[in-house]
C-alpha cells in the first residue's frame, strides 16, 4: 500500500472556525486527498484517534490550562512537524483576551479560573512548543493551508 | 448490564469539547454528569468598552460554525438600540446569508456527524465508495455543504465570520451575476436533500422526552431572524422579553451554565421550530415533505435530525425565491447615530434561540452585554435525555461499547455547540 501522510487535526481554546474551513475544504479536496492522507486523529470527523507517529499535526487554538499544555506537548512529541492553524494558535488572540483584563475584571473571573485549573495566562502555541509552520488568519487562510499541505505531501515524498 | 462506571472524556463528531460521567449501581442510575469541557474565553467581559461597530465581528469569534448567527444577532441588538432600520435589500441579503448558514451547518451535522451512526461507521470518511448507497451519500455530503458555503460566501464574502456585514448594511454588495449563478446550484441539491429527509424520516433512532417544553421564535415566513417566541403551551412572548423568563442554572462540573424557561426544562433548535411553526415553512417545502411533516409535533429528540433536514429544504426554497426577485442596487451602509441605550436582539441560530442583551453608552461603547446561546439552554435537557436512556436500557443486555455509542448519539442529536456555550462567565440581568 502506498505511503500516506499521517496527519492529526487538534483544537484547543478557540472558536474552531478553521476546523469548519477544513471540513469545507474537504468538499473540493477529499477525493484528491483520500489516497494521500491518513486522518489519524480528527475528533470532528471520527471517534477513533491515534496520536502516535504523526507526520504533521495541525493545531488550532490557544493554550489556557496545564492540561492543554500537557496534551500539546504530547502531540509535539508524536509529530514530526507541527503547524499552528489560525489566529488563536499563531498569535493567541482573540482567545487570550483575558490576559489584558484589568484588576476588577480579573477578580470577576477568578473563581472560574481556580475551579477549573486555568493557567495564569493564555499562550500561543509557540510559547509552549516548537512550531514548524504558521497558517495565519481568523479563520485560517485557505490558500496558505492548501500550500502547506502540498508542501508536506512533497517533503514526505507522498507526491 | 447492572453496574457501570463510564467516563466519556471526549465526545466525538460534535462542535467543540464535551464529556459525560455515568454511574449505575444495581441497575439504578446514580449519576449522570454531562459537562461542557471547553475552556471559557470570557467574551462577556471582553466586549465591555468595545465600539458598537466592532462588536458584531468580535462576537462572531465566539463560535466558528455559528459565527454568522452571532454576527446577525449582534447587528440586530445594536441596530435596535440606536434605532436603525436596515434597508429592504439589507434584510434580504441577511436572510440569504442565514439560509446559507442553515444549509451548511445542518449539512455538516447531518452528513458528517450523524449519518455515520445510521450506517454503523465511525466516520463519513469510512464510507465505501464501491457501495452505491454509501458512494451517493459521500457525494451528497460535499455537494450540499458546498452549496450552503457558496451562498454564504457570495453574500458575506466568507462562510465563516462574513466580513462584508456591518451595522447598517453591507460594506461590499454581492455581484448580481454571481447571485443568479447560485440558483441552479441550489435547485440541483433539492432532490439530494429530499433523499436526506427520507433517510432520517425512515431510519433514525428514538428517545421520547414527554417531560420537556419547546421554545422558538418564528414569523410567518420561518425566516429564523424575526418574530416572537412561541412555547409548547401556545403562549407567545415578545422576543425582547425572552431573557426575563430564563432561569440561570449553575452546573458545578460544567464550564458552561444551563438554563430553564420559567422553571421548566426546555429544548431549542430545529425540533422546537418544527414542533411550533411547521405551518410557516415555505409552501413548496411543505408540499414536498408532507409525509414527514406529519411526525411533528414530536417528543422524540432524534427527530431534531429530521427537522434539520427539512429546514435545509426550506432554506433552499426560500433562497431561490429571494434570488429570483432580488435586484442589487448600490447602497452604502446607513450610518448609525451613537446614543446611550439598551436593546435586545433575538434570532434562531441553527441550533436554536440566540439572545443578545446589550447596553451602550452615549459614545456607542458597550457598557454591559449578555449572550445566551442555544447549547446553554439545551444542556440540562441533554443530561436528562442521557439519564432517561439509561433508565430505559440498563436492564437490557447492552455492552459498555453500545451504551457509550448510544450516549454519543443522544448528544449528537441535540447538535450542541461547545464553543458557543463556553464563551461567557455568568448571566446577569441588566437592571430595569
Amino acid at each position: 500500500m502506498p505511503k500516506k501522510l499521517r496527519i492529526g487535526w487538534f483544537s484547543f481554546s478557540c472558536c474552531e472556525d478553521s476546523t469548519i474551513i477544513f471540513t469545507e475544504l474537504l468538499n473540493d479536496h477529499y477525493r484528491q486527498w483520500k489516497d494521500k492522507i491518513e486522518f489519524c486523529s480528527a475528533l470532528v470527523l471520527r471517534k477513533k484517534s491515534t496520536v502516535k507517529d504523526l507526520d504533521v499535526a495541525f493545531v488550532e487554538g490557544a493554550i489556557t490550562s496545564r492540561k492543554q499544555e500537557e496534551k500539546l506537548r504530547q502531540i509535539r512529541r508524536e509529530s514530526k512537524k507541527l503547524v499552528a492553524i489560525g489566529a488563536c494558535a499563531c498569535i493567541g488572540m482573540p482567545s487570550s483576551q483575558r490576559n489584558l483584563f484589568n484588576e476588577k475584571t480579573n477578580k470577576e473571573i477568578q473563581n472560574i479560573l481556580i475551579r477549573f485549573n486555568y493557567a495564569k495566562t493564555v499562550r500561543k502555541l509557540s510559547e509552549v512548543v516548537n512550531v514548524d509552520d504558521f497558517v495565519h488568519g481568523c479563520p485560517m487562510d485557505e490558500n496558505i493551508f492548501l500550500a502547506t499541505v502540498n508542501k508536506y505531501l512533497k517533503e514526505f515524498k507522498i507526491i | 448490564m447492572h453496574n457501570l462506571d463510564l467516563k466519556l472524556a471526549d465526545i466525538s463528531k460534535i462542535e467543540g469539547k464535551a464529556s459525560c460521567e455515568i454511574s449505575v449501581k444495581n441497575g439504578k442510575v446514580q449519576k449522570v454528569a454531562f459537562s461542557i469541557a471547553e475552556y471559557k474565553r470570557f467574551y462577556t467581559q471582553a466586549i465591555c468598552g468595545k465600539d458598537m461597530i466592532a462588536l458584531p465581528q468580535l462576537t462572531a469569534r465566539i463560535c466558528g460554525t455559528c459565527s454568522n448567527a452571532h454576527l446577525l444577532c449582534a447587528l440586530k441588538a445594536v441596530e435596535k438600540i440606536v434605532g436603525l432600520i436596515p434597508s429592504p435589500q439589507t434584510i434580504y441579503l441577511r436572510k440569504l446569508l442565514n439560509y446559507g448558514l442553515i444549509i451548511r451547518d445542518h449539512g455538516l451535522h447531518l452528513y458528517v456527524f450523524v449519518m455515520p451512526d445510521l450506517f454503523h461507521k465511525d466516520s463519513i470518511l469510512d464510507f465505501d465508495e464501491n457501495n452505491p448507497e454509501e458512494h451517493k451519500y459521500l457525494d451528497d455530503t460535499f455537494k450540499v455543504k458546498a452549496a450552503g458555503n457558496n451562498l454564504s460566501k457570495a453574500i458575506g464574502g466568507r462562510s465563516v465570520h462574513a466580513p462584508f456585514l456591518t451595522v447598517g448594511g453591507f460594506t461590499k454588495l454581492p455581484d448580481q451575476n454571481q447571485l443568479i449563478k447560485l440558483i441552479p446550484e441550489l435547485q440541483g441539491i433539492r432532490k439530494t436533500v429530499l433523499d436526506l429527509i427520507e433517510l432520517f424520516g425512515e431510519r433514525d433512532f428514538s428517545l421520547i422526552r414527554d417531560d420537556i417544553d419547546f421554545a422558538a421564535i418564528t414569523d410567518n415566513e420561518y425566516s429564523f431572524l424575526y418574530g416572537d417566541l412561541i412555547r409548547s403551551d401556545g403562549s407567545v412572548v415578545p422576543s425582547e422579553n425572552y431573557g426575563k423568563y430564563l432561569e440561570h442554572v449553575v452546573i458545578p462540573y460544567s464550564h458552561a451554565s444551563g438554563y430553564k424557561f420559567m422553571g421548566k426544562v426546555y429544548m431549542v433548535g430545529a425540533l422546537a421550530r418544527l414542533n411550533l411553526a411547521k405551518k410557516n415553512l415555505h409552501q413548496k417545502t411543505q408540499t414536498s415533505t408532507q409525509k414527514y411533516l406529519k411526525k411533528f409535533p414530536s417528543q422524540n429528540i432524534f427527530h431534531n435530525n429530521l427537522a434539520q433536514a427539512i429546514e435545509i429544504l426550506h432554506a433552499i426554497d426560500s433562497s431561490i425565491d429571494i434570488l429570483n426577485k432580488l435586484k442589487i442596487t448600490p447602497e452604502k451602509p446607513i450610518v448609525p447615530q451613537r446614543k446611550k441605550g439598551k436593546g435586545v436582539g433575538v434570532i434562531e441560530a441553527p441550533r436554536g434561540t440566540l439572545y443578545y442583551n446589550l447596553e451602550l453608552d452615549d459614545s456607542g461603547k458597550i457598557v454591559r452585554g449578555q449572550i445566551v446561546v442555544p447549547t446553554g439552554q439545551n444542556q440540562i435537557g441533554i443530561e436528562g435525555s442521557i439519564r432517561k436512556y439509561l433508565e430505559k436500557n440498563m436492564a437490557l443486555d447492552k455492552s459498555r461499547e453500545e451504551i457509550e455509542l448510544d450516549v454519543e448519539k443522544i448528544v449528537r442529536a441535540y447538535d450542541p455547540c461547545m464553543s458557543c456555550a463556553s464563551h461567557f462567565l455568568k448571566f446577569k440581568w441588566l437592571p430595569e
